[in-house]
Order: C-alpha cells, then structure tokens, then sequence
C-alpha cells in the first residue's frame, strides 16, 4: 500500500503537479504577508485562466514561442549543451523575419514560408555560429550565447532606429506586409461584416476576434513531436543522445562529437528562430521595437524545458502552464492591485518548486527506507 | 567471543539495508590488538559497507560495536576519529592544489590562541611520524605533483597525524605497482610493530597470505568465517570467498601465432603539452596471439591507444591493420577497420550510463542495418540484438535490456561491452584492464572469453597495469617504459622479476 | 515516544490537508460569485515601461488615483511586460465593465486600433497620439502641446546663457519632438529679441531614446570648454538618452534642463527647469468629461499650459526671481493664445517672420 502510493508519487507528471501545488502555497504566504487576500487572489487567477473561452485561446497563444524556445532548449540540452542564447536566436530571428516581410510582398502561399524561414535560418547561423566556435575553439556555449544575446538585442536596436525600417511617431518598425500574416480570417474579421457577425456569436467573437487568433500553436504542438521523433527514434537522434550523456563514449563510438555538437546548436537555434518568426507573423503589431531589456521569450524557454524535464513534448504542457501564469498574473495585478513584482514572485516561486521536483523521489526513497522497506 | 578488552575491534551483529537489500546480514567482528587483519570477499559483498560502519560513514540498522571492550557509539567520522579509528579510502580525498603538509593538517590544525595555524609545529609532528615508520615523502611538494604510490602515504600520514590507532585501508594496492606493492607492505609492517591494528579490505588473495594473520570473510553481506591465514592456501581462500570451485591459473593451451594482423612501426605521439609520449614506438600483432602489454601506469600506454584508435594523431610512424594503414584518420575508420576496444574505464569510456542496456548494446552498430533504416532506429532489431548478448554473455539480471546500466553490476556491465565488441567481429581487439573492478568469478570469465577468442584466431592486444594478468593471460609480453618497448619475451621466459624490472626501467639482460 | 510522535504527525497532516480543502473550497466560491460590480470605473494600460517608471506611466497612473479619490471612481492599471501583449491587455480590461479604457504611450496605437474595432461598445483613450482624421468613433486621442512648455524653457534658456549659446539635444526625429525643438527655438527667439541679443541654438539628435551614453557624448561636446559658442544650458527631449545629458551637465558643471517631469532631483543644482507634461492631468480631465456624460468618442483633445498639462515646475531655484516674473507673463500670453508658440518648422518659420521681427522692445 505504501509503496504504491510512492511509486504513485515518483511519477514525473504527479510531482510537477506536487510543485505547483506547494508553489502556489509559498505564493500564498508571500501574498498574505503583504496583504492581500490568498483566497481571492488565487480565485482571480484561477477565473483569468478558466472562465472565458478568450482566456484559454490567448494563453494558448502566448504559450507558443515559450513552447518553441523551450523545445530548443531542451533539445540542446539533451545533446549536453545549454542553449542560453536562445533569447538572442529569437530576437535575432524577429528582426530578420520583420525585414523580409517589410521589403518583400508576395502572394501568401509564397511569403509565409519565407518570412518564416528566414527567421529559422536567422536563428540557425546564430545557433550554428555558437555551436562551431565550442567545436572547433573549445570556447563554452554559454558565454558565446551570452554575447550574442545582447548582440541580437543591439542589432534589433539598430534597425529598430534605422532610416530603412523605421516607422515614424514610433518606437519600432514597419509591420511586415499583411501577406505574411499567419492570422487566420484577419481581413475579415476587422471588417463591418465581420464584426457584425461577431457581435452575433459571441462565443466565436471571444475566440477569433479578441484575439491574434493564429495556427502558429499547431505549429508548435507539431514541432515538439516532430523532435521527439528526432531524438527518440531516428539515429541521429541516439547519437545526439550518446554524445550528451556521454561525450567521451560517444567520441570512442566513432562519433563525430564536434560536428554534433554544431548540428545540435544549429537545429536548437532553428527552433528558438521559428518562435521568432511565428511572433512576428502571428501576432499584432507584427514588427520589432526598440529593446530596453530583454522580453524574455527565450529566457522563459530556459524555465520551461527545466519544468518539463527537457522532454519536447513536456515542453507543451509545460510551456502552457507558464503562459497561464504569466497570463493570469497580469490580471491579477489590475484586478487586486498586487504590484507586478509580487506576481513575479510567484511565478518565480512556482518554478523553483517544479526545480525542485527531483527531491519528491528521493524523500519518498528515504522516507521508504526509513519505514524499512514496508 | 565473548566481548573482552584483547580486542581493539569487536563487532556484534551488524545488519545494514541499502533500499530493499540486505548489504549486510548481522556480521561479526573480531581484530586483535596489533594484528593487520584482512576482510575478504567479492566486489559488493559488503566489506567496504561493514568498515564504513565502523569508520562512521553508514549507520547500522542493527548490531553493535566494541573497541578494546568498550561499547562505543559512532555517529559519525569525526566521533571515529576521536574514537581513535582511521581510514585511507580506495580513492583518496586529497586537495591536489595543496601542498602534502598542508594535506595533513587540513581539518585539524594546530592554532595559537588569535586562530593562526602553528604550521612549525605541525610539520615538526608529521616528521616525527615520518621518521618513526620509514616513510619517504617530501612535504612541501603539491599532491598533483606525486606520485599515486605517495598520494596513499599522504593519506596513511594523515590517520596518523590525527592519532589513529586502528588504520582501515579500503582496496590499498588496487592502484599500486608491484614496487610500491612491496613499500606499503614495509610501512604496514612497522606500523603493525609499533602497536597499531590494521584492517585492509581487499579481494587480491596474494596479498593476505603476504601481509595478514587473521581474515574474515564475507560473502553477500553474511559473516562466512574468521581464520588464520597461515594455514589455509589460496585455492581454498578463493573458493570460501566465492562459495564455490574456482580456478585461480587461467587454463590455456599453447598460442598458435598465424599471420601478421596488426602493426605499429616507429610510432611517435605527442601530448597536450607537447611532450612526446610515445616514442618511436613498434610492435605486432598475429592472429591467434595475445600479446600483453605491460608497464607502470602513464609510461605512455593512453596516448598510444589514443593514437591507435586516431583520437590523437599521430607525429609520425605507421600503424597498420592488415597491411592498411589506418594511423590519423578518424575513429569511425579504425572501427570499420575491424578493430575493436575494450577500455578501461568502462563508466567513463565504454558505457553510457544513465542509457538502458540495449541503447548500450548498440553503441557501435547503431548506424548499420538492421538497427537503421532509412535513418530511424529499429527497436526490435535492438532488443533482438540485446537479449542475444544477454543469453550469450550470461549477462543478469536476465530481463534487464531496458534497466539503465548504471543498475548492472561492474561484472555484468564489463560482460555486456566485451559481448558488443566480439559482436563487431573484430580482427583486432586491444583490452585495456579489462578486469579492473572485478571479482575473481568475473575476472575469470573475462580471461577465459578472451582465450576462447584468441583461439578463433583473432588478435588481441592486451594492455593491463596487472602484472599477473599479463603474466597468465598473454602469449607474448611486451613492456613499455617512458613511450618505448625496452623489451619483448615469451610467456615461458617471463615472470615477475624479470618483467617487473622492465616495468622500472631496467635493461632485461642486466 | 515514536509512536506518539508518528500519531501526531498524522494528526497535524490530516489537519493540514482539511485545511487546505476548505480553503479550495473558498477559492472556488469566490471564483464563482467574482462578478463585476456594476459602476463607473476606469483603467489604463501601460506600454512596457513600469507603473513605477518616475516619468510618464507614473504621472498618468497618480493622475487616475487623484481622479479615483476625488469621485469615487474604481480605478485600475496593467502593464504590459512586451508591447505585444497590449492588444491582449487593452482588450482583458475590456471584459470587466471598464467604461473607459487608457493605452498611455504612443507605442501601442497600432494595439489600441483593432482592440477598439473589437470592442465597439467600450470607449477607448490613448494618450500622446493623434490618429488624427481617421480617429474611430470610440478612441479619443490626447495630445500635448509640448511647444508650449519648451517655449518657456526656451525663453529661460535665453534670459539665464551667458555665452549666448544654447543647445537642443532629441530623441529621435518626429512630430512629437519637433513639437520640443520648435517651440525651443521660438522661446529661444523670442527672449533674445526681448534682451536684444543674439543666441544661437545648436541642435542635435541622439537617434536614441535609451542610449544615455550617447546623450552624454553629444551633451560633453556642446558644453565644450565654456568658452564662446560653447552652450551653457542644453535641453533635451531624449528620453533615457537625456539622462547622460543631465550627468555631462552635472560634470561640467553647466546647466540642462530636463523634459516630461521635474528631472531636478537628478541634480538639483544643474538642472536650470524641466518641460513638464502632466499626463496624470490630461487623464483626470478626460475622465471627468466621460464621467459626466460627455461624447469623447472620435475626436482628439490637445493639452497645453491653459489646461495645465504642459508647463514648468512650480519650483525653480536657479532662476532669478526676475526671470521668473517675465515668464508668468508669457505663460499668461500663451494661455490667453496672445503667443501661439510654433510646433513644426514651417509654423516656426512664420513664427520668427511675423511675431518676431514684428516685436517692440
């Protein structure tokens, strides 16, 4: 009896589900502390996720480049390398997808998929260039990732400001050119027709006009699996898997563990590219601003592969459940007045836990141990 | 026994679970005062687990435990140092940046009263030490600098220095040549002369007929029986600490030499550092030949086999595999040249650990057919290919294809990766330590698989820092010294004088 | 004793769990009877910088607060952690009974426009832009006559240089900052025709809004070495990049003066004055006005000294008494629309042809 309800609590998913629940606990501490309510700022936030068919689409939305980011992530991270610079591949990938979708203008069928990839291959050289200085230099992943995160940030910047690109009476550029859209029934919609008919069907207004209603989910639902294939399934992906756990096995295996681990940067940096450009053609304004600081599209990736325990088809869930709070953070902020930093205190709270998820098994273990083995 | 103050150890009943496994089975104890006691048994019978009790290290879920009578309870490590028991553990926990005075007194300076470490006093106590039991070690040089051999006195040193009076030493000769074999056994002797009791855990038979009088044996975590070494030989020590009839003289018959497979002309390697390592370096391989290469740890035998399987390119010189020259190419190449490797470090080198058994399984093979095709791994053909292994190399647990590897035993793991490299049909396969870790049942299946395959006619390259391995084993001997072969004998005309001799450097014909 | 122990443990846990339940229990009650109450009430949303900014977002949230306190009104805010949650954002306010929605900052009218267009039933607000005729029927724009305020400054640069040199430092070039810079140079102008002197204007742009680095470089050089035509008092509507202009002032030991809020803090002896814009102002004015009842929708309100949006601190400690009389006055002119100070350069050019030169001294 006992040791089922251990093995129950050794479960992955259960032990997540343990973090956030205690996560939520510490967040209710800290919001009674600076007085506010925990019962009802947990109702609010569970109301901001659960209670409108708009709330759930849009958190679904949001979640796609974190999902993205995160898959890169984790990817990276199987093969044993850290992808910290996904944040740079993403920023560097939206600028590169803004410019092609601005000088451009074709026929749809045409300019999604270059816009989109563009910003893949953006993400790649990025992720390729840091992937072949470890390789052949030995210099660490991380510091390069580092680097070229504030440099993708500066030159987003840079062509932010720039007489090209500029919109005037603006902090940013020209949206890319409406052909690039991944909106579903964007025209439309915004019509008087459209508009009209959504007033009508509420339920389908909530949905499709309040929000950047977009395929770019899909897209990423399809993108985890895909790389799940990849790296469970396909032979590169053992190899991948070989040289990430094991490097010096793998290298005396007859892989070539250089190369791999420029393939791996490559295909992480392509990933974290495709959030890019999917935010760019999927969700308004559809351009790049002025940088002060980070927007942390790729940092969030870091926090949602460590939740899903860099499993790609984790990251889907996890990346879900880190929109949701974000999401319903925000709105607890306007609707309790809790300062933005306490939400993110929370959120901060709640994936510490979930980081902390590898100890449930090794308490359940020892408390097992203790009982003798009952 | 009863409990009586003869004894410096005693202990009574001693159980200890490690999960679901009983690792220890209410075992007794029982060490004279001044006496080097040796506790025998398998890899993971539980001899380590019993001194770690005793050191402090575990706690014991049952039993009790007696020094000089007394009943004493030991928390933990500290309580055993003041308790007066220390330990040198089979891999040291040294500082290697510092400096091996410093070794020493880490963890128990003597300070004046601001706090300030009296460093003169303490090395003039360390050197009374020295000088008491013969030791020969230079202070002031840093631990990375020394010697694996001195690294063990350092350790021994600093039990000492901390007082103890009953030194446990966990595997002490496991990293040791046969020289420093023979140095240790002299301090272990004036220690034992100056009244301390010594406990050395250990499965290598030769050495307790050398060093002890008493041993205990233990046998998957059950106390077997405490004898007297002296009147037992080593055939019947081996077969009370395995439970069964083994055979301790590898059983062959004479080599067959065919032709040439393998050979390496005036080879030169260079390190990191750009040191040569190897050094005009030749040797060959026949087919139907094991040769043995021996040689103290670091006389150049990493580099060559680095070199040999193209991780390192090499400065110049040729190696060959059946007249094809496959030196500086890439270790894909030297795999599909039919050579396969055993290493040596076989957590770090051979296996992926945290990978299940037939991930392992197909290491090498993953990118052939039937495991591939069309760039996707085919998991039958894996698990087809695994449970064959399985049967073929009585690998157990039976059912463990999916199990990490890491849950095998170092047996059982070393049994699946010599399975996956005869499994390559290799015409040359090098074994480095290939027993290394092992218990004498395994060690005997290694050796017996290895002969059976020399007997199929392959060549076998053997590289072992054991010189009984190499002495009962190979065919042919070869000894490296500081990047060379300083010389080459027959099995029948090599033993371990002449042999060792060249391990130190000597000329054969002196 | 373990036993007891263990017992206990139980005890506690069972405890714990209940607890927990009950307080689930609540949670969801709560949840289920969350409904909007049925009042007046106003909210805005911010365009990625903090509610706590020390600038813009921060006058126009303690503007709503005052305008909270003053009737009663519930007032709200969320901020944006990236401009492209403000669609999301402006549109969540849109659910909860909000009569009147603000998206303060220009960068989100792109956002502002389809939220409007999806919620027609709800009036929208966003301040520091104009879509000028195309403004839709439920978005009011705000707009500052930031001329207003620069000409004073302006014209307190001119009275207060003793190098007759004075220096404008933008952000990046548009119609907002032209508003700065014109209505600079017209005070500038118009003081040196009062004192009977010639002031010259050096100008320059950062092409930055957060390279303070930048600000400070361009700021440095046009302090130069105190000589003649050197600036002694620089402006600047730069933004983040206008605080290394206020640090080089600081170094050089000359004067800057600061733009959208009382920047004096940042160095108190040489910040000369600020050009102030007074959201929280506009916010509250536009509040009262659809609190009353009034049509907004469609049409763009400019704020300027009449209104008291746009202005100088009330406190000045490095400007003469004197000077400060002669500026109560133009503030008067300007208020009254006897002095209607340039905002673009060709109203600047007719600015200097016919008030100026038409001046009696």
């Amino acid at each position: 009896m006992t040791k089922s309800i251990a093995n129950f609590l050794k479960k992955p998913f259960i032990c997540t589900c343990i973090a956030v629940f205690f996560g939520c606990l510490v967040a209710c501490l800290i919001l009674l502390i600076t007085g506010y309510s925990p019962a009802m700022s947990l109702a609010v936030m569970f109301n901001a996720i659960f209670s409108r068919p708009k709330f759930i689409v849009n958190i679904i939305l949001k979640s796609t480049p974190i999902i993205l980011t995160g898959i890169s992530v984790a990817f990276a991270f199987k093969s044993g390398l850290f992808n910290i610079g996904s944040e740079g591949q993403y920023i560097f990938s939206t600028v590169i997808s803004t410019i092609v979708g601005i000088v451009f203008d074709f026929h749809p069928i045409i300019q999604i998929p270059l816009v989109v990839f563009s910003g893949v291959f953006a993400g790649a050289l990025l992720g390729g260039i840091v992937g072949f200085l470890k390789a052949k230099f030995g210099i660490h992943e991380v510091i390069t990732s580092i680097m070229f995160n504030w440099i993708a940030l500066y030159f987003c910047n840079f062509i932010a400001n720039s007489q090209m690109f500029h919109k005037p009476e603006s902090d940013g550029t020209y949206s890319i050119n409406p052909s690039g859209f991944t909106l579903l029934m964007y025209d439309w919609k915004f019509s008087d027709d459209g508009v009209r008919f959504f007033k009508q069907n509420p339920f389908w207004g909530d949905i499709i006009l309040k929000t950047d209603f977009n395929v770019n989910f899909l897209v990423a639902v399809f993108a985890s699996i895909l790389m799940w294939v990849f790296v469970y399934r396909t032979r590169k992906g053992y190899e991948l898997r070989v040289t990430g756990l094991n490097p010096i096995a793998a290298e005396n295996a007859g892989i070539n563990v250089n190369k791999n681990i420029i393939y791996t940067m490559i295909i992480a940096g392509a990933l974290s590219g495709l959030a890019g450009s999917l935010s760019i053609t999927g969700t308004s304004s559809h351009n790049v601003h002025v940088l002060s600081t980070f927007e942390n599209n790729g940092f969030n990736g870091l926090s949602v592969a460590l939740i899903a325990g860099s499993s790609p088809i984790g990251c889907i869930f996890a990346g879900l459940m880190f929109s949701a709070f974000i999401y319903a953070g925000q709105t607890l902020q306007f609707k309790t007045g809790a300062p933005s930093e306490i939400v993110n205190i929370m959120i901060g709270v709640i994936v510490f836990f979930v980081a902390l998820v590898k100890i449930i098994p090794i308490i359940v273990n020892r408390f097992l141990e203790k009982r003798g083995n009952a | 026994m009863e409990i009586s103050k003869k004894y410096a150890v005693q202990m009574r009943g001693i159980t200890k679970y490690f999960g679901n496994t009983k690792a220890l089975d209410s075992v007794d104890l029982d060490i004279e005062k001044g006496e080097i006691h040796a506790i025998l048994g398998e890899n993971g019978a539980g001899k380590s687990t019993l001194m770690n009790i005793l050191y402090g290290l575990y706690s014991a879920d049952g039993g009790e435990i007696y020094l000089n009578g007394e009943k004493v309870y030991i928390k933990n490590p500290n309580s055993a140092i003041w308790n007066g028991i220390g330990m040198v553990h089979q891999h040291f926990m040294l500082i290697e940046k510092f400096s091996v005075l410093q070794n020493i007194v880490l963890g128990n300076e003597t300070t004046d009263k601001f706090g300030i470490i009296n460093m003169r006093e303490a090395k003039k106590k360390v050197l009374d030490i020295i000088d008491k039991y013969g030791m020969k070690v230079d202070l002031k040089k840093k631990v990375k600098n020394i010697s694996v051999g001195m690294q063990q006195k350092v350790e021994i040193l600093k039990a000492l220095y901390r007082g103890a009076d009953i030194l446990i030493l966990d595997e002490p000769t496991a990293v040791l040549v046969p020289q420093e074999i023979d140095e240790l056994m002299d301090v272990i002797e004036n220690l034992k002369k100056d009244g301390k009791t010594i406990v050395i855990i250990t499965h290598k038979l030769k050495e307790i007929k050398k060093s002890s009088q008493k041993c205990t044996i233990i046998r998957k975590g059950k106390f077997i029986e405490c004898i007297d070494v002296k009147s037992e030989s080593e055939q019947s020590l081996a077969e009370k600490m395995v439970g069964r009839k083994v055979k301790l003289l590898v059983d062959k018959s004479k080599a067959n030499p065919g032709e040439k497979v393998f050979e390496i002309k005036n080879l030169t390697v260079k390190c990191e550092k750009g040191v040569e390592r190897v050094k005009n370096l030749s040797l060959e391989v026949h087919r139907g030949e094991i040769y043995g290469l021996a040689g103290v740890d670091g006389n150049g035998q990493k580099e060559l086999l680095e070199c040999i399987i193209s991780k390192k390119y090499a400065v110049s010189g040729q190696i060959l595999i059946n007249g094809k020259e496959i030196q500086n190419t890439s270790v894909r190449n030297v795999l599909n040249n039919k050579v396969s490797v055993i290493h040596e470090d076989r957590h770090k080198d051979g296996a992926i650990l945290d990978m299940s058994v037939a991930d392992n399984a197909i290491l090498e093979k993953y990118r052939e057919y039937p495991f591939n095709q069309r760039g996707f791994l085919i998991y039958e053909e894996r698990d087809k290919f695994t449970k064959k292994l399985i049967k073929e190399y009585d690998i157990r647990p039976v059912d463990c294809e999916y199990t990490k590897i890491r849950n095998l035993s170092g047996g059982n793991q070393q049994k699946l990766i010599i399975g996956r490299e005869i499994a390559n049909d290799p015409e040359l396969l090098i074994a480095v330590q290939p027993t290394r870790g092992l218990d004498v049942g395994a060690i005997e299946y290694v050796h017996k698989t290895l002969i059976n395959l020399r007997d199929k006619g392959k060549a076998i390259l053997l590289i072992s820092l054991e010189l009984d391995e190499i002495l009962s084993v190979s065919d042919k001997i070869g000894v490296i010294y500081d990047g060379s072969i300083i010389g080459e004998l027959d099995q029948e005309e090599a033993d371990e004088n002449n042999v060792g001799l060249l391990m130190a450097g000597g000329n054969k014909n002196d | 004793m373990k036993k007891i122990i263990s017992k206990l443990g139980i005890i506690l846990l069972l405890v714990a769990g209940l607890g927990t339940l009950l307080f689930f229990v609540k949670v969801f009650k709560i949840a289920s009877e969350l409904e909007n109450a049925d009042e007046f009430s106003v909210s805005m949303v911010t365009d990625g910088g903090g509610i706590n900014d020390q600038s813009f977002q921060q006058s126009a949230w303690e503007g709503l607060q005052r305008f909270s306190k003053s009737t009663g009104t519930h007032v709200s805010y969320i901020e944006c952690a990236q401009i492209s949650d403000a669609f999301s954002n402006l549109d969540k306010l849109s659910d909860v009974n909000t009569n009147l929605i603000y998206a303060v900052g220009f960068k989100m009218a792109d956002a502002l426009k389809l939220a409007a267009k999806a919620n027609p039933e709800i009036n929208f607000c966003i301040a520091d832009f104009s879509y000028g005729d195309e403004t839709p029927e439920n978005i009011t724009g705000i707009t500052f006559r930031a001329e207003e305020s620069s000409f004073l400054v302006g014209y307190i640069a001119a009275c207060t240089t003793k190098t007759n040199c004075v220096g404008f430092i933008g952000g990046i070039r548009g119609m907002v900052i032209d508003q700065f810079e014109y209505g600079y140079r017209a005070g500038v102008a118009y003081g040196a025709k009062k004192l009977n002197k010639d002031i010259m204007v050096k100008v320059q742009y950062a092409e930055s809004f957060t390279d303070s680095a930048k600000g400070k470089a361009i700021a440095t050089n046009m302090y130069g070495t105190g000589s003649e035509k050197d600036c002694d008092i620089v402006f600047h509507a730069a933004g983040g990049a206008g605080m290394g202009v206020i640090e080089s002032a600081k170094e050089t030991g000359n004067f800057a003066i600061g733009a959208d809020m009382d920047q004096s803090y940042l160095a108190p002896k040489n910040v000369l004055t600020s050009s102030i814009k007074n959201v929280g102002m506009a916010l509250e004015i536009i509040s009262q006005k659809a609190l009353d009842g009034e049509n907004i929708g469609g049409k763009t309100y400019s704020f300027g000294i009449q209104e008291g949006c746009v202005g100088i601190p009330e406190n000045n400690p490095n400007i003469s008494q004197d000077v400060l009389e002669k500026v109560r006055k133009i503030q008067e002119k300007i208020s009254s629309g006897e002095i209607v100070p340039p905002g673009t350069k060709e109203n600047y050019d007719e600015f200097v042809n016919k008030t100026i030169n038409n001046l009696n001294i």
